[in-house]
């Protein structure tokens, strides 16, 4: 049974790391750009395009993404082709487990995962244009309260990375280990 | 910015050339310099409401449509929206003095759980500019607030926001308890926000999805035209 896992490239280490720690050689992972993080819009027609060319050659393609701002028109699509989806509407949800994330019901946190804290400059600061324009910080993030990181691992270069986008941001800080949450059983669930 | 453009003086240039830069200088975001232009032309003895119609609002506009075809983006539009806020700070007062024409008045906020308010803040200036009156009742608003406002307020329009896919389907339990207080069709409701289309608009019974600031304006004047031939 051979297996394809569609990710979102903010995705590609933490799903790499589940094939590694539970030993998946039948699955194979590909990825589409990470700033569709940013244009989520993109997002249904690259996976449809992506599910077509794939099809012949897997027996299964499951799409490792949630709803990721894209309004239910991801779920639409995927079912529209028979592939199957994560659940929840984005990843910092299915990271921390949707239900547990419903539960908290924070409205007024703003959340880093392991690569949003890697690469908090190129997706966050940069395309928000608050290297330029540092005025326009209130603008964006003035009805926050905290950043949350919500991590994936025990890395304290990137805990320490988040800490400091915090400090950029204004926010408290706080750190939740999540480890793989939801992703993790989605994946398990293929087998 | 070249040296040549630094040393421009906004106060030597014609009526038509200072209104045209300043359609560059909102598309650029640079504030202070719309200050000093809006300031400028009321001394030249322009009527407030023309200063803004005129150089803000067609400015924006111009700003708006390149949105729209992905030449500028979110950074962008909030610059010039900045520098439209420093002018209408200084024309909203002595719009209020000089009068200006009241297209209908319009209540908005996002929506229960939702704090993401950029694009409320742009739809609300925009409507401003183009004639409304603008009740804005901020962030994370309850059904209940919806409501108390628009029948407080006798409005025209309901603007509803919501910047997650999590929080647009409250869009729908304002409208229905709307539905069930018998007063939904009181009201033009127009909703917008980045997740939604215009299928969610119509599934939910809005009376239109707005895509932007401009479209909003549009659509407005539309419905607000359309109310007025049924009286």
């Amino acid at each position: 049974m051979k297996t394809l896992i569609l990710a979102c490239g903010a995705l590609a280490r933490e799903v790499l790391a589940l094939f590694e720690l539970n030993n998946w050689q039948h699955m194979e992972l590909q990825c589409l750009p990470a700033d569709y993080h940013l244009r989520p819009e993109k997002i249904p027609d690259a996976i449809e395009a992506a599910v077509i060319k794939a099809r012949a050659k897997y027996d299964q393609i499951f799409v490792a993404y949630a709803d990721c701002g894209t309004g239910g028109l991801l779920a639409e699509r995927c079912k529209a082709l028979g592939v199957e989806m994560i659940a929840g509407p984005h990843c910092y949800s299915f990271f921390e487990g949707n239900d547990d994330f419903a539960a908290r019901g924070e409205i007024t946190s703003f959340y880093l995962t392991d690569f949003l804290a890697r690469q908090f400059d190129a997706f966050v600061w940069k395309p928000m244009g608050l290297e330029k324009h540092p005025e326009l910080l209130d603008m964006y993030f003035g009805n926050y309260e905290k950043l949350v990181y919500l991590a994936q691992t025990d890395d304290e270069a990137l805990t320490e990375a988040a800490k400091t986008a915090a400090e950029k941001l204004g926010l408290r800080f706080e750190r939740r280990f999540t480890g793989y949450g939801d992703l993790n059983s989605s994946l398990n669930a293929l087998i | 910015m070249s040296d040549e453009e630094e040393d421009l003086i906004l106060d030597e240039l014609e009526d038509e050339e200072l209104v045209l830069q300043m359609h560059d200088d909102l598309y650029d975001g640079m504030a202070d310099e719309i200050d000093e232009a809006v300031q400028i032309l009321l001394k030249r003895g322009w009527m407030p409401y023309d200063v803004l119609t005129a150089a803000l609002v067609e400015g924006m506009r111009i700003v708006g449509v390149d949105f729209r075809d992905g030449i500028l983006f979110v950074p962008e539009v909030l610059l010039a929206a900045g520098a439209m806020k420093r002018g209408m700070g200084i024309l909203k007062p002595l719009l209020v003095e000089t009068g200006a024409p009241q297209l209908g008045k319009m209540v908005i906020g996002t929506v229960k759980g939702d704090i993401h308010d950029i694009g409320k803040n742009l739809v609300a200036m925009m409507m401003e500019g183009a004639g409304f009156e603008v009740i804005d009742l901020g962030i994370n608003n309850p059904v209940e607030d919806y409501i108390d406002a628009l029948k407080r307020e006798n409005a025209d329009i309901l603007g509803m926001s919501a910047l997650l896919t999590t929080t647009m389907p409250y869009m729908k339990i304002v409208i229905d308890t709307m539905v069930e207080e018998g007063i939904r069709d009181n009201y033009i409701v127009l909703v917008g926000g980045a997740p939604l289309n215009e299928e969610f608009g119509k599934a939910i019974g809005s009376d239109a999805y707005c895509r932007d600031a401009a479209v909003t304006v549009d659509t407005a004047k539309e419905f607000m035209a359309r109310k007025h031939n049924q009286l």
